[in-house]
C-alpha cells in the first residue's frame, strides 16, 4: 500500500497514515518466542501446542474480529487441515510437511469456500447455527468414515518426513517441531498483517461496522466476505496441519465444538479484532490452563465461565482492550496535572 | 399388522422425545424473538430443572409431579435474578457478546453442578405408577411416553391459548413482529420479557425434569444438547410457538426413528438437513421471512 502524501497536520490524519507500519515493539513477541526456545527446553512440546494455537486464533481474528463473521464452528477448517495432512502420510500417500501444509491449506480453504457459499448468506443466529451444524457435520463424517479417518481412535505414529529433509520431528525432544510451528507462524502472521492493512482489509472492517453502508458505496459485500472466510479457513487448515504434523496423530478432537469454543475464548480474552489479540490471548489461556486446568478442572471451569461473563459484560477488548484504556488514562492523568 | 406397530412403536418413541423437545425450547424460541438475544445458556436451565427434580425426589423424598412443580419455581425464580441483573445489559449488545456471555455462563452452571453434586449421571426414579406398560387397545406401550405425549399436548394447547386469547399473549406477538410500535403503543417491553424470560426457563426446567429419564442427566447436559434445541428453534422459526410444536415433532420422529434403523448416520442426516432447510427459508420452516 503506498502512502499518499498527508495533507493535513491533523494528528488523526497524520496517524491514520503511519498505522500500517513496523512498530518497534512488533519484535518483542518473536524475540520472547525465540528466548523460550533456550530457556525453557523442556516445556517445548507446550510452546509448540502455544504457536499453534496463537496461528488457529489469528485465523480466527481474520474472520470474526475483522469481517464480524460471528462464528462457532472454526474448527471445521482447523480439523479439515489435520485430516488431510493425517490421512495423506497414514496411506504414506505425502509425508513431505511443508508441501503437505500447503495441501492442508487448500483443502481448508475449500472447505470454507463451499460452506462460505451457503454460510455467507445469513447472519445472525442462522449463520451461528449453520456454523455449528456444518461442523458437527464433518465431526461426524469423521466418525463414520473410520476407514480412512480411523474413527473415533483416530490416525496415528504418522509417517512424516524431515523439514527439508534435515530436521527430524522427535516427539520427545520436539525442538524442530517448535521451530518449523515459529516459522510458519511468522510467515502466516505477517501475511495476515499485510492482508488487514491493505485497501482489502479496511473494506472488510467497514463491512462489520455497517454492511448495508459498505453495501450502498458499491463494495462487493459477498465477496470480498467469500474471499475473507476462504483465507480464514486455509490458515486454520495449516493451524491443524501443524498440530497433525507435531503431534504425529489426528483424532476427533480437532473438529470439535471444545476446540472451537476454546480458540474463540482465547481471541476475545486477548481481544479481537486487534491483529495481536490472538498471541495474547493464547499465552495468557495456555499458560493458566497448563497450570490449572489439570489440577482444578472444576474450579478452572468456573474461573472461565466467569471470566467469559466479565469479558462479556465488562471488557469488550479482552486484554489488550483493558491496556488500551490503562495508557489512555494514563496519558490523560499526565496532561492534566492535578 | 406387525408393520402398523412398528410404525406406532416409532412414532410414539418419537413424539414422547419431541415433546420434551418442545418443552424444553419453547422458552428459548420465545426469549429470541422478543428480544433476539442469543441464549446458549437455555439448555443450563433445563439441567438445573433436571437436578432439582432428581435431589428432590432422591434426597427428600418429594413426589414426581411436587418435585416437577418445584424445579418449575427454583429455575424460573433464578432465571429472574440472572435475567435482572446480568441479562438485561446486553440486550442491545452485538451477538458475540451475547454468545460470549452465555458460554462462560454455561460453564459456570456446569462446574457449580460438578462442585455440588458431582460429576456422575444421575439417575432418576419414576414413580410406579408411570414405568409400567399402557394397553392402547391395539398395542401396548410404556406409559411414561404416553404421559410425556399426552404432557405436552396440554402444554402446547395451554400456550397455545395463553399465546392467541390473552392480552399478555397478544402484548408477547406483538413485541415479536414489531418491538419499536408495541413500545410507543405503552407495552411494557422490559417487564414483559423479565416474565416471558422467567416462564420460559420454567418451562426448560420442567423439560429437563420430564425428559431426564431418557436424555440422562450430567454436568455435560447443556453442552450436549445445545445444537439440538438450536436446531429446533431455528427450524421452528423464532417466537413461533406452533412452530417450534411442528419442529420438535418432526425432529424428535425424525431422530428417533434413525437412531434406530441408521444409528451411524442419524445425526448427519440431521444435520445436513438444517443446513438445506435454512438456505431455503433462512427464517425457518414456520416463521415469516423478516
Amino acid at each position: 500500500m503506498s502512502v499518499a502524501p498527508v495533507q493535513s497536520d491533523n494528528p488523526a490524519a497524520r496517524a491514520l497514515a503511519v498505522r500500517h507500519r513496523f512498530r518497534w515493539w512488533e519484535v518483542l513477541p518473536w524475540l520472547l518466542a525465540l528466548a523460550f526456545y533456550f530457556a525453557f527446553p523442556r516445556y517445548l512440546g507446550f510452546g509448540t501446542e502455544l504457536l499453534i494455537t496463537v496461528l488457529f486464533a489469528i485465523s480466527l481474528d481474520l474472520a470474526l474480529g475483522y469481517a464480524g463473521i460471528v462464528t462457532l464452528g472454526h474448527a471445521a477448517f482447523f480439523g479439515a487441515g489435520a485430516y488431510a495432512v493425517g490421512m495423506l502420510a497414514k496411506n504414506e500417500i505425502w509425508t513431505e510437511p511443508i508441501s503437505g501444509l500447503v495441501i492442508a491449506a487448500v483443502v481448508a480453504g475449500a472447505v470454507g469456500f463451499t460452506s462460505g457459499l451457503v454460510l455467507l448468506r445469513t447472519t445472525g443466529l442462522t449463520l451461528l447455527m449453520l456454523t455449528l451444524c456444518t461442523m458437527g457435520l464433518l465431526e461426524e463424517i469423521a466418525n463414520m468414515a473410520a476407514d480412512v479417518t480411523g474413527g473415533f481412535d483416530g490416525l496415528d505414529s504418522l509417517p512424516i518426513k524431515p523439514v527439508f529433509g534435515i530436521f527430524e520431528f522427535n516427539p520427545l525432544y520436539p525442538n524442530t517441531q517448535y521451530l518449523y510451528v515459529l516459522g510458519v507462524l511468522l510467515v502466516c502472521f505477517v501475511f495476515v498483517r499485510m492482508l488487514v492493512y491493505s485497501p482489502y482489509g479496511h473494506s472488510l472492517t467497514g463491512i462489520r461496522e455497517n454492511t448495508l453502508r459498505m453495501n450502498a458505496v458499491g463494495a462487493p459485500v459477498r465477496r470480498r466476505l467469500m474471499v475473507c472466510y476462504t483465507i480464514s479457513a486455509a490458515i486454520a487448515g495449516i493451524a491443524g496441519a501443524l498440530w497433525a504434523q507435531a503431534n504425529a496423530y489426528v483424532n476427533l478432537s480437532v473438529l470439535g465444538l471444545d476446540r472451537a469454543a476454546t480458540v474463540l475464548i482465547v481471541l476475545v480474552l486477548g481481544g479481537y479484532g486487534r491483529l495481536y489479540g490472538g498471541i495474547v490471548g493464547a499465552v495468557a489461556y495456555m499458560v493458566l490452563s497448563h497450570f490449572l486446568s489439570k489440577a482444578y478442572p472444576t474450579a478452572w471451569q468456573l474461573g472461565l465461565g466467569l471470566l467469559l461473563v466479565i469479558i462479556a459484560l465488562f471488557a469488550r477488548g479482552g486484554i489488550l482492550g483493558m491496556f488500551d484504556n490503562l495508557m489512555q488514562w494514563w496519558r490523560h492523568r499526565e496532561k492534566t496535572p492535578p | 399388522m406387525t408393520t402398523v406397530i412398528e410404525i406406532a412403536n416409532m412414532l410414539l418413541g418419537g413424539l414422547a422425545a419431541g415433546m420434551v423437545l418442545f418443552i424444553v425450547s419453547v422458552g428459548l424460541s420465545v426469549t429470541m424473538g422478543l428480544m433476539g438475544f442469543v441464549n446458549l445458556a437455555h439448555g443450563g436451565f433445563a439441567m438445573i430443572g433436571g437436578y432439582v427434580v432428581v435431589l428432590a425426589m432422591n434426597r427428600l423424598g418429594v413426589p414426581y409431579v411436587a418435585a416437577l412443580a418445584l424445579a418449575f419455581i427454583f429455575t424460573a425464580a433464578i432465571s429472574v435474578v440472572f435475567e435482572r441483573f446480568l441479562y438485561k445489559r446486553l440486550y442491545r449488545a452485538p451477538e458475540l457478546d451475547q454468545v460470549l456471555f452465555t458460554i462462560g455462563l454455561v460453564f459456570m452452571m456446569i462446574a457449580t453442578v460438578t462442585l455440588i453434586v458431582g460429576p456422575e449421571t444421575q439417575p432418576i426414579n419414576l414413580p410406579p405408577s408411570m414405568q409400567g406398560q399402557l394397553n392402547l387397545g391395539f398395542m401396548t406401550y410404556r406409559t411414561y411416553s404416553i404421559v410425556l405425549i399426552v404432557v405436552g399436548v396440554v402444554i402446547m394447547l395451554g400456550l397455545w391459548l395463553g399465546f392467541e386469547r390473552t392480552r399478555m399473549g397478544a402484548q408477547i406477538r406483538a413485541a415479536v413482529d414489531n418491538r419499536r410500535m408495541a413500545e410507543s403503543l405503552g407495552i411494557n417491553i422490559t417487564q414483559l420479557f423479565t416474565i416471558t424470560f422467567a416462564f420460559g426457563s420454567g418451562m426448560a426446567a420442567l423439560g429437563g425434569g420430564l425428559g431426564a429419564e431418557f436424555l440422562g442427566l450430567d454436568p455435560q447436559y447443556p453442552l450436549k444438547y445445545l445444537v439440538m434445541f438450536l436446531i429446533v428453534v431455528a427450524v421452528g422459526g423464532l417466537g413461533r410457538i406452533t412452530g417450534v410444536f411442528y419442529a420438535s415433532l418432526i425432529i424428535g420422529v425424525l431422530d428417533f426413528t434413525l437412531k434406530k434403523y441408521l444409528p451411524q448416520g442419524g445425526t448427519v442426516f440431521i444435520y445436513g438437513m438444517t443446513i438445506l432447510l435454512l438456505l431455503w427459508r433462512p427464517q425457518g420452516l414456520f416463521g415469516r421471512p423478516a
